[in-house]
C-alpha cells in the first residue's frame, strides 16, 4: 500500500514537471515548424517571463496579473527584436549558423539579466495558495493546476492556430518548404518574425507560471531549456500533442527513476531514454516517417 | 608673478615627491575570490568585506604604520583560472600574502603554487580536506562541513533520534558533507535509512521526498546551497512530512528563508553566529567582533553582512594580527599565524597550531531554528 501510495506520488509530481518541459518544449517547436532552426535561446524566453514578472511585482509594486501581462509582452518583443537584429540580416545562413546565434543570444540575454537584477534568486508568491491538495494518496499544489491548465490552454491555441488560420497555415507551409511558401506569395521572413514573437510569448508564459514552483534567477534557463527541447525532441519536434506527451513521458520517467532507482541517476535516465529515442525513432515518438518528395 | 606660481608649483611638487618617497611602501596583500559564477554567492560577500576591513585598517593607520594594499582578482570559480591568477600574485604583484579563494575547488589547485612559492594562504573556503593533513603554508577561515555534521548529530542524539534520511546536493559542497555525514554518524550511533541526492539546477525533489517519508526515519538532513533546500522545505511541506528536517549551514542566510516562505518554519541548521548575533549571551568571546562586521557592513553596503563575508573578514583580521607581532615577510606572517590563538572572529574563535591550520571547534556553529520567519536559538 505505501509503495502504491509512492509511485502514485512519483507520477504525480512527474506529470507536474513534465507539463512544464512540455510547455517549454512547444515554444522549441513552434519556431523549428517555421523556420527549420532551434532556438536555443528559448530558455532564456522561460527564464525572462519569470524574472520580469518578479521586477514589475516588486520594484513597479504592479499587481499580479498587470506584472505577467508586462513581462510577457516585454519578452515578447525580446523575441521580435532579437529575430530583427540576429536572424532576419543573415541572408542565406545555414541553419547550423543560426542555431549557433541563438546559443550566442542566450549567453548575452543571460549576462545582461546578471548585471541588470544580479545573481540572487528570486520566488514568486503562488498564485492561489500553498495549500497541498491530496489526489489518490498524492499531493499536489494549486499551482501545480495552473501548470496544467494554461499547457492544456496553450496547447488548444496552438492547434487552433497552426490548423485553422490562414497564418498558421502559411508559417507550416514555409517550414515544408520556403521557396514554394515563397512562390505562392507567403511572406516568409515575417512568419519567421511571427514565430519568433509566439515561441517567447509562451516560454515567457511559461517561466511565469513556473516561477512561484521552481523560483527563478539568471541562470534557470539552461537546464529547462534543455529539458523542454529534450520533449520536443520525443515528440518528432511537432507542435502539438506529440510534445506534450514527450514532456510528460520525461517528467514521468524523472521522477519514477529518482523514486524508484536511484535520484543520483535521475538525469542520466532520462537523458538515456532519449539517446534511446534518437537511435531507434529518430522522427519522434509519434511521428510516421517522413517521406522527402523530390 | 608668473615665475612665482611657478617656483610655488615646482616646491609644491617636490614637497609630494619627497613625502611619497618618505612613506613607507604599502604591504601587499592578495585576494582571489570567486566573485561572478555559480559560487558568487560567496564571492561577492568576500570581496566586499576584504576591501572594507582593509580601507578601515588603512584608514586607522595602517599596520604598523605601513598601510595595506588589497590586490584582487575574480576567479569565477573556476580552478585553472585560480591558478593562473595565483601565479600573478605571486610572480607580478609580489605579495605576501595570499586570501581566499572562495571554493574548496579553487583552493586546493592553488595550493602547490603558495607551497612552491613559500607565500601562506588563508582559504575562506570549507572543504576539510584544504588542511587535512595540515600543509605548511594554508590556513583557512571557513568552518569545516564536519563541524556543522557534528552539531546537527549532537542535538539528533540528545533527542534521542537514531535514524535519518539525508538529502544531499549533487556538487562539491553536497558531496563534501555527505561524506561527512556518513562518516560520523557511527560515532553518534546514528543510522542512515535512506541517501539521497538532488542536482543542483533541479526544481522538484517530491520523488527523493516521498520515498523518505515512506521510510522510518526520524528526521530529514539536506545538505545544499541555495535554491535547492528551499524546493525542498516547500515539497516537504506539500507532502505533509511530518519528521524534523535540518538543512546545511550553506543556506544559513535571511535568503532561505525568504525562497522557502512558510515552508521554512520549524526548520532548524548549524550556522555561523553571525546570524544570531543580538541573540548571543553578554559573555560571548566573539560578541564584539560580530556586531562590529555587522554595523560595518551595514554602513557600507545596506545589506546584512553574512558568514560568508565573516571569512574574509576573519582572513583579513588574522593577516593584521599576524604582520603586527610576525613582520611583513612571507615566513614571518606564516609563523605569528599558526601562533594565533584565541582570537575571536566571525566564524569562531580561532585557535591555530603546528597541528590544526582550520583553528576551529564545533562551538563555532550554533543550531538555530526558524520562527515566524526569523531565526532563534535551538536550546
Amino acid at each position: 500500500m505505501e509503495l502504491l501510495n509512492q509511485v502514485t506520488q512519483f507520477v504525480i509530481s512527474g506529470l507536474a514537471t513534465g507539463s512544464i518541459y512540455a510547455l517549454i518544449g512547444l515554444s522549441f517547436a513552434i519556431i523549428f515548424n517555421s523556420t527549420g532552426i532551434i532556438n536555443f535561446a528559448q530558455g532564456e524566453f522561460v527564464m525572462l517571463g519569470g524574472v520580469l514578472t518578479i521586477f514589475s511585482l516588486n520594484v513597479l509594486h504592479l499587481p499580479l496579473l498587470a506584472a505577467i501581462l508586462v513581462a510577457v509582452a516585454v519578452t515578447t518583443v525580446i523575441g521580435l527584436v532579437f529575430e530583427r537584429l540576429a536572424i532576419r540580416p543573415l541572408k542565406n545562413a545555414t541553419p547550423l549558423m543560426l542555431i549557433i546565434i541563438t546559443i550566442g543570444a542566450s549567453i548575452l540575454i543571460r549576462g545582461l539579466v546578471m548585471l541588470l537584477w544580479g545573481k540572487d534568486t528570486q520566488a514568486l508568491p503562488a498564485f492561489s495558495g500553498t495549500d497541498p491538495i491530496s489526489v489518490a494518496g498524492a499531493t499536489l499544489l494549486p499551482q501545480h493546476l495552473w501548470i496544467f491548465g494554461v499547457t492544456v490552454l496553450v496547447i488548444i491555441g496552438c492547434r487552433l492556430f497552426f490548423n485553422h488560420t490562414i497564418s498558421g497555415k502559411a508559417m507550416r507551409a514555409c517550414s515544408f518548404n520556403r521557396r514554394a511558401a515563397n512562390l505562392v506569395g507567403i511572406s516568409v521572413g515575417r512568419m519567421v518574425l511571427f514565430s519568433f514573437v509566439i515561441s517567447a510569448a509562451v516560454g515567457a508564459l511559461a517561466g511565469v507560471i513556473i516561477a512561484p514552483l521552481t523560483m527563478t534567477a539568471y541562470d534557470v534557463g539552461v537546464m529547462l531549456g534543455l529539458k523542454g527541447f529534450c520533449a520536443a525532441i520525443m515528440g518528432g519536434m511537432g507542435s502539438g500533442l506529440g510534445t506534450v506527451l514527450g514532456g510528460l513521458i520525461l517528467g514521468t520517467l524523472e521522477s519514477l527513476g529518482a523514486g524508484l532507482i536511484s535520484s543520483g541517476y535521475k538525469d542520466a535516465i532520462a537523458f538515456f531514454i532519449l539517446l534511446l529515442i534518437l537511435f531507434i525513432r529518430p522522427q519522434g515518438l509519434f511521428k510516421k516517417g517522413e517521406t522527402e518528395r523530390v | 608673478m608668473k615665475k612665482l606660481v611657478s617656483t610655488a608649483f615646482a616646491s609644491f611638487a617636490l614637497l609630494c615627491l619627497s613625502t611619497a618617497a618618505l612613506a613607507a611602501q604599502p604591504i601587499k596583500i592578495g585576494a582571489l575570490f570567486a566573485v561572478t559564477g555559480p559560487a558568487s554567492f560567496l564571492g561577492e560577500p568576500e570581496r566586499n568585506t576584504a576591501q572594507m576591513v582593509v580601507d578601515e585598517i588603512n584608514k586607522a593607520g595602517g599596520v604598523k604604520g605601513r598601510k595595506l594594499e588589497l590586490i584582487t582578482y575574480d576567479t569565477g570559480g573556476d580552478a585553472t583560472k585560480a591558478v593562473q591568477l595565483a601565479n600573478k600574485l605571486v610572480k607580478n604583484d609580489q605579495v605576501v600574502a595570499i586570501i581566499g579563494p572562495s571554493t574548496t575547488g579553487d583552493s586546493m589547485a592553488i595550493i602547490p603554487v603558495v607551497e612552491k612559492a613559500q607565500i601562506p594562504l588563508i582559504s575562506c573556503a570549507a572543504g576539510s580536506k584544504i588542511t587535512e593533513p595540515v600543509k605548511k603554508w594554508v590556513f583557512k577561515t571557513a568552518q569545516n562541513d564536519g563541524l556543522a555534521v557534528a552539531k546537527i548529530y549532537e542535538q539528533l542524539k540528545k533527542e534521542k533520534k537514531t535514524r535519518v534520511a539525508i538529502l544531499t546536493v549533487s556538487d562539491g559542497f553536497g558531496s563534501s558533507g555527505r561524506e561527512q555525514l556518513k562518516a560520523q554518524a557511527a560515532h553518534y550511533g546514528i543510522q542512515i535509512l535512506s541517501d539521497d541526492t538532488y542536482g543542483p539546477k533541479d526544481t522538484d525533489m517530491t520523488a527523493q521526498l516521498a520515498k523518505i517519508r515512506g521510510s522510518q526515519a526520524q528526521a530529514l538532513i539536506c545538505w545544499g546551497t541555495n535554491p535547492g533546500p528551499a524546493v525542498i522545505a516547500r515539497n516537504a511541506k506539500q507532502l505533509g512530512l511530518s519528521i524534523p528536517v535540518y538543512m546545511s549551514h550553506g543556506v544559513s542566510s535571511k535568503k532561505f528563508i525568504e525562497l522557502a516562505g512558510d515552508a521554512a518554519e520549524g526548520i532548524r541548521l548549524p550556522s555561523g553566529k553571525v546570524l544570531v548575533a543580538d541573540l548571543l549571551p553578554k559573555n560571548d568571546k566573539q560578541r564584539a567582533s560580530l556586531l562590529a562586521f555587522i554595523k560595518d557592513y551595514q554602513n557600507h553596503f545596506k545589506a546584512e553582512g553574512d558568514h560568508f563575508g565573516g571569512h574574509a573578514w576573519d582572513a583579513v583580521m588574522l593577516l593584521k594580527g599576524a604582520i603586527e607581532r610576525g613582520g611583513d615577510t612571507p615566513a614571518g606572517i606564516r609563523n605569528a599565524l599558526e601562533a594565533t590563538r584565541n582570537f575571536p572572529g566571525i566564524g569562531g574563535v580561532f585557535s591555530y597550531s603546528a597541528k590544526d591550520h582550520a583553528g576551529l571547534t564545533k562551538d563555532a556553529f550554533t543550531l538555530v531554528e526558524v520562527r515566524k520567519k526569523d531565526w532563534v536559538l535551538v536550546k
